[in-house]
């Protein structure tokens, strides 16, 4: 099934999130990643939303978006080129045999250690969703105690706005 | 109000303002504690407020009143419990696309979100049923909030309206101001179709020599009856109709089919399955209508002309979309078209027309088709309204209906109980016509306190009750599907249904033999008092033609076992 990665732009108000999530959950899709956060317009907040599915239910799921009355615009940004990134925090089980090792592999991914504790590390690291799986999957031997991710987020290279 | 000494006003009074300013004039509701300052400030108002005896009705009646006027109807209701009674009758009218605005009271803000005291979350509980919905943040926005609720449910795609108002905005006090104009970012309908995308229909139509137009409840509510029967004759196209639809072209008229989908008329499936051009207009591609997707006109190129964006494409995907007002669409595109090489095509359509009509055999008893020919003979230019459920696919069948706006059902929703209610708010919206609620001893039961509201009110509609003692459609797909296992759908002597009528001070008339059926009309409509005709028919009878759920549409049922 093919991944799409969809830009909202809706109005800063209550009930918008609930109402795009029920458009998901009522067909059955499962929401991959989602990400809200104001823009450059106080009043307007953009969401990023990545989902995977036929063409025809995401087009029917966009066409019910659009008809919300606080979704300003709905673009599928998936087949653009398109600057994307995730970000996550990463907590890693870390004494002093595997703390120099965990740091190596940090900077590799020109990731930064955020948090330092006697049996623990957070790692905070930036990229697309490839990246993050990378890092993940090495630092899994050390034991990773907890996890979170933001969602991507995504612009549209170029002049081009959605 | 003069500018430097603006007036201080409650948010119920500037509510009862923004109602007037819109140009309301009737509304329908039930008081509760959320509401009192509002109720008190209907005290004085000029508002027409009826009071019903369940939420339920409220919305029902503002939805009938909304249909037959093309007007917004009202309705208002308490916190909890009250707001809850709405959701079936927001659900009904989301379905088909009526425009309504639903008042509910709600829990002051500072404990809204603690299970307070009839409190319920409305407006979460009916965000996937209604167009759009506010939670009133403060008596402030209240002008703001009412002008873009009637703008919104009024305009596009009609649809039903949410306001939850917190008592605390309710009662508080604020510098009335009055607004003007309504701005909204995301709602803005799109009316004119793309010329480039009429053209391309008009060329598509030119090739044709099997058109079949087929028209929904968006045809009435664009008001594009007119304009659909032109494209028609100019086109020597015929018309089906769905539930919804029925209306926008007369029951005579030579070019009309009838209704189609799963107790259409034969001769408009067998049609839609031969067409070579199918002109969708204002209709949505239910599966009532098309059984089988994949066997719905199978030969046929799809001019799907629609308001709603996202009906476009959603179930059988459209050739040539045209996105707009049907109305507007219509009249352009009759401007590019010219009458279709048709002749044997219809000629054909006449010969099913002949060979597959619309029947049913009188006997004894009293058939339920026969009632409604009767009510069609006696009063053809009533307003219809019906319940759910058999007495409605036969009133669909054989009333002759000459206008829109005046057969009114829940389409979509398929909202028995809908019909009584539905049809006191269209009697307080066209008080000169004569309104029958056509109904089942099942539907009618759902409701039937309302007839405290038509006699308390004196709205005189008709009821005429099929009683056949059984929840007929189910019955009917028991005896089909289920090996005639009438499992809980026989409700044989639940109620005397004069003595009920007569208790609520209505009148009530039974009826047991075919002759008595036309002078029990003519009692009814003479008395001018709410009425209930108790008719008896016959127990068992079949809504005929059928075609199962999910077979194609010319794949008919064999009723008669002898095919």
């Amino acid at each position: 099934m093919k991944k799409h990665t969809l830009a909202v732009l809706v109005e800063n108000k209550s009930g918008v999130l609930a109402r795009v999530a029920g458009l998901f959950s009522r067909r059955g899709y499962n929401i991959d990643s989602l990400a809200v956060g104001v823009t450059e317009d106080p009043d307007i907040s953009r969401m990023t939303i990545v989902v995977q599915g036929d063409d025809a239910v995401l087009e029917q799921v966009t066409k019910q978006f659009n008809k919300l009355v606080d979704v300003i615009k709905v673009s599928d940004i998936g087949g653009d080129d398109a600057v994307e990134r995730e970000l996550a925090l990463i907590k890693v089980a870390a004494d002093v045999n595997s703390r120099a090792e965990i740091i190596q592999i940090a900077d590799i991914f020109r990731a930064r250690i955020v948090d330092v504790a006697p049996n623990s590390m957070t790692i905070e690291v930036t990229g697309d969703e490839g990246k993050i799986q990378a890092i993940e999957k090495l630092l899994r031997q050390f034991g990773v105690k907890e996890m979170v991710r933001t969602g991507k987020i995504a612009l549209v290279r170029g002049p081009k706005k959605v | 109000m003069t500018i430097g000494s603006p007036e201080k006003v409650t948010g119920a009074r500037a509510l009862i303002k923004g109602l007037e300013k819109e140009g309301v004039t009737t509304m329908f509701g039930y008081p509760g504690a959320a509401l009192l300052q509002i109720y008190d400030e209907l005290y004085e108002s000029d508002l027409r407020h009826i009071l019903v005896r369940h939420e339920q009705a409220a919305v029902h009646a503002a939805d009938g009143y909304a249909r037959v006027t093309g007007k917004t109807g009202v309705c208002i209701a308490t916190s909890g419990p009250g707001a809850t009674n709405l959701v079936t009758g927001i659900a009904t009218a989301y379905m088909d696309s009526i425009p309504i605005v639903a008042l509910t009271g709600q829990v002051p803000h500072s404990i809204i979100g603690n299970d307070s005291f009839q409190e319920a979350d409305i407006t979460g509980i009916t965000l996937p049923i209604t167009k759009h919905r506010y939670l009133v943040p403060e008596a402030n926005d209240l002008p703001r909030i009412i002008k873009e609720a009637f703008h919104i449910a009024s305009t596009g795609r009609p649809g039903p309206v949410l306001i939850d108002m917190p008592k605390d905005v309710i009662n508080g006090e604020f510098e009335y101001h009055d607004v003007e104009t309504v701005e909204l970012q995301g709602y803005k309908p799109t009316y004119r179709g793309n010329a480039q995308q009429i053209k391309k229909a008009a060329e598509e139509i030119a090739k044709s020599t099997n058109p079949i137009i087929y028209a929904g409840g968006g045809v009435i509510s664009s008001n594009a009856s007119a304009e659909l029967v032109e494209l028609a004759e100019t086109l020597m196209a015929p018309v089906t109709t769905t539930l919804m639809g029925i209306g926008s072209i007369p029951a005579e008229h030579p070019l009309n089919l009838g209704m189609l989908g799963m107790h259409g008329s034969k001769y408009a499936n067998y049609s839609i399955q031969e067409s070579d051009l199918l002109i969708a207009v204002g209709a949505r591609f239910d599966d009532r209508v098309t059984g089988k997707l994949q066997s719905f006109a199978p030969n046929a190129k799809i001019i799907h002309i629609d308001i709603d964006p996202a009906e476009i494409s959603k179930n059988v995907p459209a050739h040539i979309p045209v996105v707009g007002d049907a109305k507007i669409i219509l009249k352009s595109l009759i401007k590019h078209v010219k009458q279709c090489n048709s002749e044997a095509w219809l000629e054909k359509i006449n010969e099913w027309k002949r060979e597959y009509p619309l029947s049913y055999e009188q006997g004894e008893s009293i058939k339920p088709q026969f009632v409604i020919e009767q009510i069609s003979e006696a009063c053809r230019d009533a307003i219809i309204v019906t319940e759910v459920g058999q007495h409605q696919m036969w009133t669909a069948q054989f009333f002759k209906f000459t206008e829109p706006r005046t057969f009114l059902t829940s389409g979509g929703l398929g909202t028995m109980g809908y019909g009584f209610p539905a049809a006191i708010g269209a009697k307080l919206g066209r008080p000169d016509k004569v309104v029958f609620d056509i109904s089942g001893d099942g539907s009618f039961q759902m409701n039937s306190r309302e007839l405290a509201t038509a006699v308390q009110n004196n709205i005189p509609v008709v009821s005429v009750i099929l009683n056949n003692g059984y929840l007929g459609m189910v019955r009917q797909w028991q005896e089909l599907f289920y090996d005639r296992r009438y499992s809980h759908t026989c409700i044989k002597g639940s109620v005397d249904f004069v003595k009920l009528a007569e208790a609520y001070g209505a009148l009530g008339l039974r009826v047991e033999r075919p002759s008595e059926v036309l002078p029990a009309i003519e009692e009814a409509i003479a008395s001018g008092r709410p009425t209930v005709i108790d008719v008896v028919v016959e127990c068992e009878e079949n809504v005929s033609p059928m075609v199962p759920a999910g077979a194609a549409i010319n794949e008919f049922v064999d009723l008669e076992g002898n095919e």
